[in-house]
């Protein structure tokens, strides 16, 4: 069935889709747009089009102590969260896609329901349980409960790159004489390096970003989604907006640097 | 949830009646021991305090009281509207799903087949909002559609136009949900589809199915696994949502999650609002396990 209907048909089909997923990129922009143009405006409150703009919000915000510590808080909780996740994602991925052992089939369901369960409600959980055992709310139970969400994401895309691994690699590794801890750091670490990677990228970056889970176990400690929610709610100014595209700049910086670094480390594994 | 401690009962039980020293521990069980704990400390353990919880003396803070069914009594009574919250809730959802799926249906189709070289780049530019805070995001669309705001003050001088803003209503809260959870749409969808073969897809071309034919009867049914991810991982997002009502709603309607935390802050009714966590984890789970338990999840992420 040739025919010149088949040939230009995909064609014609591949431009519709093309626009269309342009209009869903800019749908998913569209509002973070508008956050940056409010922090761009001179008046306290906003109104479009702007009569009088400014960089006095953006000023405010970089030169402010008490945005500085909401900065610092959420950087820590994201390292730490990150530096966890990676280990446990790692030996979970490999339990997850690479041994064959009893159990498997469970586990890799078991993975799978923290993230397939409302974040709001984990959240309050993870408050009386943590109210419970009498800890004391601050970031490090909110390192605990990001953890609980983003362990099993991560195990997830780690687990992808597992996958692909060639376990005769390992396999030819050990015949050849190398001992259990060689073949982990000579082989399958530098091996499943881009997935982990990736991994490690999304655990901070979740982390980063995440509202649900903070707001109720970071006690008297506030991380930056938690301050601008509470400043939405009352006593909004620009800027609120001017924070919220700080934040969006700063994730799209480390994403950007995350991304050409993956890149480079695929293409030294001559993929 | 015994599904977890009958994991490890059963993986370390068995191979040590056969093997008794050396497969105590398996490989797989050893690497998976870290993830098990954290989940164990992290997630049974507090589902269950909050199962407890619910069967506590009203506004107590304590658990170790006599059990009492008083927080379920008062869910259940004829005069209580929270069922309307749950109602509000999987409609929402529902909804939501339903558009969602017809939105990202193309995109996953392109990103799938289509883009490419492109592809990588397309990705990266639909994940990255995933990493904005979703009420940030969502406060961008308030800044939208608010009186006097992006979308007002154009209409308005151009066109002179006035238009009622449809912020603080139902529908912009299914609108936000459609808007927050796009990407987890979207990627399942895009791993189901690409574990469809491009060979099968054109054989049946050459066989003389229409394309219509060919995607019910061929594309949809490989490619379910992915569209099936999707479609409960946005549905149990979405029931559980609560930003959107608040932020997008201007809480002109209250859903179940919302309800759940006036109980828990507002009111000072833990035990109530953990009643009600239950109740939505018990709608939550049975949907999630039912569905878990028909898909291959090594063929579905195994795929490159």
């Amino acid at each position: 069935m040739g025919g010149p209907g088949n040939s230009r048909g995909p064609s014609r089909m591949g431009s519709w889709i093309g626009a269309w997923t342009l209009l869903v990129i800019v749908f998913l922009y569209l509002p973070v747009a508008c956050g940056v143009l409010a922090s761009l405006s001179q008046s306290r409150y906003f109104g479009f089009p702007i009569t009088q703009w400014s960089t006095r919000w953006w000023q405010r915000t970089v030169d402010s102590i008490e945005i500085g510590i909401l900065i610092q808080t959420s950087v820590l909780i994201a390292l730490m969260v990150t530096a966890v996740s990676v280990v446990l994602a790692f030996m979970g991925a490999l339990a997850f896609a690479r041994y064959d052992w009893r159990g498997r089939k469970i586990f890799q369901r078991i993975v799978l329901l923290p993230i397939f369960f409302p974040q709001a409600v984990l959240g309050l959980a993870l408050l009386l349980w943590f109210n419970t055992l009498g800890l004391p709310l601050s970031w490090k139970t909110a390192v605990f409960a990001h953890l609980v969400w983003i362990v099993p994401i991560a195990t997830l895309i780690i687990s992808i790159q597992v996958y692909s691994f060639d376990a005769a690699l390992e396999e030819a590794a050990l015949d050849l004489g190398a001992t259990r801890w060689q073949v982990l750091r000579e082989v399958t670490l530098p091996v499943l390096g881009p997935g982990i990677f990736s991994g490690a990228l999304f655990a901070f970056l979740l982390s980063w970003g995440n509202f649900p889970l903070s707001l109720y176990t970071t006690g008297a400690d506030s991380t930056v989604p938690e301050y601008l929610y509470a400043k939405m709610v009352a006593g909004y100014t620009p800027g609120v907006p001017t924070l919220g595209a700080l934040t969006t700049g700063g994730a799209a910086v480390i994403l950007m640097l995350g991304y050409v670094s993956w890149i480079f480390m695929r293409r030294a594994q001559g993929r | 949830m015994s599904t977890l401690s009958e994991a490890v009962a059963e993986t370390v039980a068995r191979p040590a009646r056969r093997m008794p020293r050396r497969r105590l521990f398996s490989p797989g069980l050893l690497a998976a021991l870290p993830v098990l704990a954290l989940l164990a400390i992290g997630f049974l353990a507090p589902l269950i305090a909050v199962t407890a919880f619910s069967f506590a003396e009203p506004r107590s803070f304590t658990v170790f009281g006599a059990p009492t069914l008083e927080n379920y009594r008062t869910i259940f009574s004829p005069a209580n509207t929270v069922y309307l919250s749950f109602v509000w809730s999987l409609v929402f959802a529902a909804l939501a799903v339903v558009l969602l799926a017809l939105l990202c249906y193309p995109v996953a189709y392109g990103l799938a087949h289509i883009f490419g070289r492109w592809a990588n780049l397309i990705t990266l530019l639909l994940v990255f909002p995933l990493f904005i805070s979703e009420n940030i995001r969502l406060f961008g669309w308030v800044l939208f559609f608010i009186k006097n705001g992006v979308l007002d003050g154009t209409l308005k001088s151009l066109f002179g136009l006035e238009l009622q803003s449809i912020l603080f209503t139902p529908p912009v809260i299914v609108f936000g949900m459609v808007y927050v959870y796009l990407p987890f749409m979207l990627f399942p969808m895009v791993l189901g589809l690409s574990m469809v073969p491009r060979e099968v897809v054109e054989a049946a071309g050459d066989l003389g199915a229409s394309r219509l034919q060919t995607f019910r009867e061929v594309e949809l049914p490989l490619a379910m696994p992915g569209f099936i991810i999707g479609g409960l991982l946005t549905f149990v997002l979405a029931v559980g949502a609560v930003a959107e009502s608040k932020v997008l709603g201007g809480q002109s309607v209250i859903v179940i999650t919302h309800d759940i935390e006036i109980a828990f802050t507002y009111a000072q009714n833990w035990p109530l609002g953990a009643a009600l966590s239950v109740l939505l984890t018990a709608v939550v789970g049975t949907l999630v396990l039912l569905v878990l338990r028909y898909l291959d999840l090594d063929r579905i992420l195994g795929r490159r």
